[in-house]
C-alpha cells in the first residue's frame, strides 16, 4: 500500500515542480537587469554575500535617483556555490531571464566556466574578486572585466618586497594546493627563479584541513629558509605561523590577500604579529569608500565582508557604463567601460582593453598590535 | 492514536531535542568581542517542531512495520504499480509514446536553462547506470567512481588542448580510457571485499584527484583547463541556445544507448553471473563462474560509462578543474543509484532526475539546500531503503513440463 | 638525528589524533558493520560544544584548567547524546535493511550535521582558545614537542587502555563482543542487543568528543568541516589497522601518521595523501583484512 502511494506522490510532485518552475520566471517589466552571481550558500558564502549587499546598496541608491536611462534597475541574484558545473547552470538561468550585465562570479574557476555562456550571449561580466591572470591576459574572454588586480601583480609585489626591502635570499614558497594559492605560488616561484638574488629552497603544497603541519614547518627550518611566502587562505596560514613561532622559527612570513583578513589575526592571536600580507590598496581615506561602508553598517548592522568595496565599484562601473553609452548594447557598454572614467570607492577607474581596472592595485600590509597596517 | 502516552512520549522527545540542540542552536559565542548571543526563539521552534514531527515519525514507522508484517505473512508479494504498468501492454505502449514525445519536445517547450539542467541530469543517468553495474548488479561498493569520470573529462580536455581532437573522436576514446583505468584500478582490489573494497576505491578516487591537482605540467593543476569546445555538428556554427539543445539530444541518444546496453548486459550470461556473485560468492565459484573475470568486467564496464559521462561533462561545462571530482561527487553518484533503486534501470533514471534536478529547483531554499538533501537521504533510507523504484528480479518460468514450478527467485 | 626525532614526534601527534577518532569508528564498525560516516561530525560537534562552553566560562573569568575540564565534560555529554540520537533515528530502523542503505543514511546524516552546524553557527573558521596550558617543565623542549602534544599522546594511551579493558574484562564488554560476533545468537542468550549497540555509540562518540576538544585546542581553530576531513583519515587508519580491532585502530593510526610525517619530511608534502592512500592499498593487497584484522573465512 504505502509503497505504491509513496512512489506515485513523488512522481506527481516532481512533475508538478517542473510545471510551476518552467512557467514562472518570464519577466516582462521594462527594467535594466543586473545579474549577481556567486556563492551565496555553503562554505564559501562569506565571499559571495557581500557582493549582493553591495549591489543592493548601489541599486537602491541609483533607483532613488531615477534609475539608469530612466529605467529602474532590477537585481537578479543567483547562486553558483563556486562550482564550475553549477556556474554554467547559473549563467544559463541568468541569460534566460534576460540580464543586461552581470556582476560576478566570485571564484575564478566558476567564472571561467560561466564566461563562455555570457560571451555567446553578448553580456558584459564584471567580477569583484576573480584574480586568475588568464581571465584577462589570455584574450579568451573579451567580455570580462574586474575591479581587482590579478594574481601575478600580487606575486610581483611579494617578491619585490622580499628581495628589495627585506633583502633576504633563501626563500621557502608554500601553497595550499588550491586554485588561488597554488596559482599565486607558481608566479612567486617563477619571479624568484628569474631573479639572481634569490633562491627557492623549498616549494611545496600543504594539505588544507590537515590536523598537523609540524613536518612541513620542520622542513622550513632544515632548509635554512630566511623567509616564507605562502599562497592560500588564512586557516592554513594561521596554523603554519603559529607552529613556526612556537617552534622558535622567527623568519618573516609573507602572504596574500586570502590572509589579509581580520579572522587571521583573531585566530593566530599574538603569533600574527609581524606577518606581512598583500591586499588591495587602502582606500579608507576615499570619501566614497567611507560612505559605502557607512551605508552598509546602517542597512545591515555590521561591517562589510570580503570584496565589498570591489563589488560596490563594479556595480557602479557597470551601471555607469550603461548610462553613459545610452544603451544596453554589448559593444556600447564595452566601449564606455574602456573610455569613461567613473568615480568609485576605489578611486577614479576605467578599464584597459584586457579588462583590468586601471589604478587598482595591491599594497603590502603588516600586522602591528593586532591590526593590518599598510606599509608605505 | 493521540492517547495520553503518545503525547507524553512526544513531549519527552521534544524536551530531548531541545536539550540536544541547545548549545549549537541557541548560543553563539564570539570570543573576540566577548559577546554571547542567546537565541531562545530557536529553542521554542525546535521544541514545537520536534513535538509534531515525532508523531509523524512514529506514524510512518508504525505503518512501515505493519506493511512489512503483511508482506511477510502474505504468500504472494504484491506487484508494485510500476511492475503492473510495464506488464500491461495497453498502458505501457501509449505511455512510452507519450514519454518519447515529451522528451523530443522538451527543449522547444521549455527554456534554455531547463534544457541545460536536464542535460546535466542525463549525464548523471548515464554515469549512474554505469555505477549501477558495479554496485547494483555486481554488489561491489565503489566509493571512488568519480575517478573514472575525471579520467573521461581530462581525456577530452587534454586531447583537445594538445592535439585539437574533437568531441566525437574523443567520446569513444574517453570510454576506452575509462575501461582501461577500470581494469588497472580494478585488478589489485579484486581480492578485497565489502568495506575494504569501499575504502580502497575511495583511496583510488582521491589519488587520481590529487595527482591532477599536483601535477601541473600534465593537467595544469588546480587552475584547471578552460575553453574546452562544446560538441560540434559537422562544422556548423551553432548559437548558444542551439548548442544547448544539441547537447541535450546527444545526451538523450547516449542515455538511450546506455539503457539499451545495460538492459542487454543485465539479461546476458555475464549479467546473471554478476547477480549471482552479489548474492553468494562461494556458491558462485562452485558453479564454475570465473570470479576474477566477472568482477573485473563489472568494474571495467562500469568505468566505461563514467569515462563517457566525463567527456560529456567537460564538453558541457567547457571548464574543468580537480575540484569538480571530489569524494562528494562519488557520493552523489552513489546516492543516485541507491535512492533510485539499486539494480533497477528505471530507478536509476528517477534517482538522477530527483537528485540532480531537486537542488536546482530548491535554489529558492539555497541556504538550506544541503541540509534538506542530507535529511532527505536519511528519511528516504529509513522509510524506503530499496529506493524509489525497487528492482524486480526477473523470473524465468519453465513451462515445458507439467510440474507446477512456481519458484519466484 | 634531531630532524628525525622531530618528524617522529610530528608523526606521533598526527597518529594520536587519528587514533582518537579511529577508535570510535572501529568500535561502531565492529559491532554493526556500519561505516559511520557521521562519526567525524560527532567529533566536530564535540569541538563546537567545547568552544561554546569555554567561550562563556572564559568570559566569566574562570581558571583555564577548570574550563578545560568542564568544557570537556559537557562536550563528551553532548557528543554522546548526539551519537545515541543518531543511532536511534538513522541506523536503528535500518538494522534489517541492506548494508548500503545504512551507509547512505550515514552519509546523509553526515551532510545534515555539517550543514546544521554551518547554519546554526557559521561557515567561517572560529578561533579556539588554547585550553591546554603550556607546562613550565616543558619550557626547554617546547620547540621540539609542545605541551598540547604531550597531553594528546597521554590521552590517546589512556583512552586505548580504558577501551581495551572495557571490552576485554567487563560484563558489557563481553556483551559487546557477543553482539559483534553474532547478533541473533546474542539475542538468544538474553543480551539486550539494542542496549549494547546504543552503549557502543555512546562510548564511541564520547571518545570522539575528547579528540575534538584536544585537537581543536592544539590547532587553535575549528569550522564545520574539520570532522569530515579528519574522519576520512581516521577511517583509512582504522581500515589499515584492521577495522573492528581496537589495537589495530591505534596501530593503523600511528603507522599512517608516521608515514605521512616522514614522507613530508624526506620527500614532499605535495603527494602526502597520495602516499597515504597508496600505502593503504598495498597493505590491503598483501593483508586484505588490515594489519591486525582477523581474516574471516567464507561462510557457505
Amino acid at each position: 500500500m504505502m509503497k505504491r502511494h509513496f512512489g506515485k506522490v513523488l512522481i506527481v510532485a516532481v512533475a508538478a515542480l517542473f510545471m510551476t518552475l518552467t512557467v514562472s520566471g518570464v519577466g516582462l517589466a521594462d527594467t535594466i537587469k543586473l545579474g549577481v552571481a556567486g556563492p551565496h550558500s555553503g562554505d564559501l558564502a562569506s565571499y559571495g554575500i557581500p557582493t549582493i549587499k553591495a549591489a543592493e546598496l548601489v541599486v537602491k541608491d541609483i533607483n532613488a535617483k531615477g534609475g539608469v536611462l530612466g529605467k529602474q534597475v532590477e537585481l537578479i541574484v543567483e547562486d553558483d556555490v563556486c562550482k564550475p558545473e553549477v556556474a554554467t547552470n547559473t549563467a544559463t538561468k541568468l541569460v534566460g531571464e534576460g540580464v543586461n550585465v552581470v556582476l560576478g562570479h566570485i571564484c575564478s574557476g566558476a567564472t571561467k566556466a560561466a564566461l563562455g555562456i555570457y560571451k555567446d550571449s553578448k553580456i558584459v561580466v564584471m567580477s569583484p574578486s576573480a584574480t586568475n591572470p588568464a581571465l584577462t591576459q589570455s584574450g579568451d574572454y573579451p567580455n570580462f572585466y574586474r575591479t581587482i588586480a590579478s594574481d601575478d601583480a600580487q606575486a610581483r609585489l611579494e617578491v619585490d618586497f622580499v628581495l628589495d626591502i627585506l633583502k633576504v635570499s633563501k626563500i621557502a614558497v608554500l601553497h595550499d594546493k588550491g586554485d588561488y594559492g597554488k596559482g599565486l605560488a607558481e608566479f612567486v616561484k617563477g619571479f624568484l627563479e628569474a631573479d639572481s638574488r634569490a633562491e627557492v629552497v623549498l616549494y611545496e603544497g600543504v594539505t588544507p584541513g590537515a590536523v598537523d603541519y609540524s613536518a612541513v614547518v620542520q622542513k622550513i627550518k632544515r632548509k635554512g629558509a630566511d623567509a616564507v611566502i605562502f599562497g592560500g587562505y588564512h586557516p592554513e596560514a594561521s596554523k603554519i605561523v603559529t607552529l613556526m613561532r612556537k617552534k622558535k622559527i622567527g623568519i618573516p612570513f609573507i602572504s596574500d590577500d586570502g590572509v589579509k583578513d581580520d579572522t587571521f589575526i583573531k585566530v593566530a592571536g599574538k603569533y600574527a604579529e609581524g606577518v606581512y600580507a598583500t591586499g588591495p590598496m587602502d582606500v579608507s581615506s576615499n570619501p566614497m569608500a567611507a560612505a559605502a561602508n557607512a551605508a552598509h553598517k546602517a542597512a545591515y548592522g555590521e561591517d562589510p565582508g570580503a570584496f565589498f568595496l570591489n563589488a560596490y565599484a563594479a556595480a557602479l562601473a557597470l551601471l555607469n557604463a550603461i548610462e553613459q553609452s545610452g544603451s544596453t548594447d554589448y559593444d556600447a557598454i564595452s566601449k564606455s567601460l574602456q573610455t569613461n572614467l567613473v568615480d568609485t570607492p576605489l578611486g577614479k577607474i576605467k578599464f584597459d582593453n584586457r579588462g583590468d581596472a586601471t589604478g587598482v592595485g595591491f599594497s603590502m600590509y603588516r600586522v602591528q598590535d593586532g591590526v593590518y597596517i599598510e606599509l608605505k | 492514536m493521540f492517547s495520553f502516552s503518545e503525547i507524553k512520549k512526544s513531549l519527552l522527545i521534544s524536551l530531548w531535542f531541545m536539550f540536544l540542540t541547545f548549545p549549537i542552536m541557541v548560543i553563539r559565542v564570539n570570543t573576540i568581542y566577548k559577546t554571547i548571543e542567546w537565541r531562545w526563539d530557536r529553542m521554542i521552534m525546535v521544541g514545537v517542531g520536534s513535538f509534531f514531527l515525532s508523531f509523524l515519525w512514529r506514524f510512518f514507522i508504525g505503518k512501515k512495520e505493519t506493511g512489512k508484517k503483511k508482506t511477510d505473512t502474505g504468500e504472494v508479494q504484491q506487484l508494485t504499480w510500476i511492475q503492473r504498468l510495464t506488464e500491461n501492454k495497453k498502458i505501457y505502449l501509449p505511455s512510452l509514446v507519450a514519454i518519447s514525445v515529451f522528451v523530443v519536445l522538451f527543449p522547444f517547450v521549455f527554456s534554455m536553462y531547463q534544457t541545460n539542467i536536464m542535460t546535466t541530469a542525463l549525464i548523471y543517468v548515464v554515469v549512474g547506470l554505469g555505477l549501477n553495474i558495479v554496485v547494483g548488479l555486481a554488489g561491489l561498493l565503489d566509493l571512488g567512481y568519480v575517478a573514472f569520470y575525471a579520467v573521461g573529462a581530462y581525456t577530452y580536455a587534454l586531447l583537445n588542448q594538445h592535439f585539437g581532437l574533437g568531441f566525437w573522436t574523443v567520446l569513444p576514446l574517453g570510454a576506452a580510457m575509462g575501461f582501461m583505468f577500470g581494469v588497472i584500478l580494478g585488478f589489485p582490489v579484486l581480492r578485497l571485499r565489502g568495506d575494504y573494497l569501499a575504502i580502497v576505491t575511495l583511496g583510488f578516487g582521491e589519488i587520481i584527484r590529487l595527482i591532477l591537482e599536483n601535477w601541473n605540467a600534465f593537467s595544469s593543476g588546480p587552475s584547471g583547463i578552460a575553453n574546452i569546445p562544446r560538441p560540434g555538428l559537422f562544422g556548423l556554427h551553432l548559437s548558444l541556445h542551439q548548442n544547448i539543445i544539441y547537447m541535450y539530444f546527444i545526451m538523450i541518444g547516449l542515455a538511450i544507448f546506455t539503457i539499451f546496453i545495460v538492459g542487454r548486459l543485465q539479461d546476458s550470461r555475464l549479467g546473471r553471473a554478476w547477480i549471482a556473485l552479489r548474492e553468494d560468492e562461494v556458491a558462485c565459484q562452485a558453479m564454475g563462474i570465473d570470479k576474477t573475470r566477472t568482477k573485473l568486467s563489472a568494474f571495467a564496464l562500469g568505468a566505461t560509462w563514467a569515462g563517457m559521462g566525463g567527456v560529456m561533462f567537460a564538453a558541457k561545462t567547457t571548464f574543468i578543474n580537480p575540484a569538480s571530482f571530489t569524494i562528494w561527487e562519488s557520493i552523489i553518484i552513489l546516492c543516485v543509484v541507491v535512492i533510485g533503486g539499486m539494480g533497477s534501470v528505471l530507478g536509476v533514471i528517477c534517482g538522477a532526475m530527483v537528485l540532480i534536478l531537486l537542488p536546482e529547483y530548491l535554489r529558492a531554499f539555497s541556504e538550506y539546500r544541503m541540509l534538506l538533501f542530507g535529511a532527505i537521504l536519511v528519511i528516504m533510507m529509513v522509510f524506503r531503503p530499496e529506493g524509489i523504484i525497487s528492482n524486480v528480479r526477473k523470473t524465468y518460468k519453465f513451462e515445458g513440463l507439467k510440474d507446477n514450478n512456481k519458484d519466484n527467485s | 638525528m634531531e630532524y628525525f626525532i622531530e618528524l617522529f614526534l610530528g608523526g606521533l601527534t598526527r597518529g594520536s589524533i587519528y587514533a582518537l577518532i579511529a577508535l570510535g569508528y572501529t568500535m561502531v564498525y565492529g559491532i554493526i558493520q556500519l561505516i559511520n560516516f557521521a562519526h567525524g561530525e560527532i567529533y566536530m560537534i564535540g569541538a563546537f560544544t567545547a568552544l561554546i562552553v569555554a567561550g562563556i566560562l572564559s568570559m566569566l573569568g574562570w581558571n583555564p584548567v577548570a574550563i578545560l575540564i568542564i568544557a570537556s565534560v559537557i562536550a563528551v555529554v553532548y557528543s554522546a547524546s548526539y551519537g545515541w540520537t543518531i543511532e536511534k533515528l538513522a541506523y536503528k530502523p535500518l538494522r534489517q535493511a541492506p548494508r548500503l542503505s545504512a551507509l547512505i543514511s550515514a552519509i546523509g546524516m553526515s551532510m545534515f550535521l555539517q550543514y546544521y552546524v554551518l547554519l546554526a553557527q557559521t561557515s567561517n573558521f572560529l578561533p579556539f582558545p588554547s585550553l591546554i596550558p603550556d607546562f613550565k617543565f616543558m619550557e626547554p623542549i617546547e620547540h621540539i614537542v609542545r605541551s598540547s602534544e604531550i597531553v594528546i599522546y597521554i590521552t590517546t594511551a589512556i583512552v586505548m587502555v580504558f577501551l581495551t579493558f572495557l571490552i576485554k574484562f567487563t560484563r558489557i564488554g563481553k556483551a559487546m563482543r557477543a553482539t559483534a560476533q553474532d547478533r541473533d545468537m546474542a539475542m538468544l542468550v538474553g543480551i539486550d542487543v539494542n542496549k549494547v549497540i546504543s552503549f557502543t555509540f555512546i562510548i564511541g562518540s564520547a571518545t570522539a568528543a575528547i579528540g575534538g576538544v584536544l585537537v581543536a585546542s592544539h590547532t587553535g581553530q575549528i569550522n564545520y568541516y574539520i570532522g569530515f576531513i579528519a574522519g576520512i583519515k581516521a577511517f583509512v587508519a582504522a581500515v589499515l589497522g584492521g577495522i573492528g580491532s581496537m589495537p589495530g585502530a591505534v596501530l593503523g593510526s600511528l603507522v599512517l601518521g608516521m608515514s605521512e610525517s616522514f614522507f613530508t619530511g624526506y620527500i614532499s608534502s605535495d603527494y602526502e595523501d597520495v602516499f597515504a592512500f597508496l600505502f593503504l592499498v598495498f597493505t590491503l593487497i598483501f593483508r586484505p583484512s588490515g594489519i591486525l584484522g582477523r581474516s574471516d573465512t567464507d561462510k557457505v
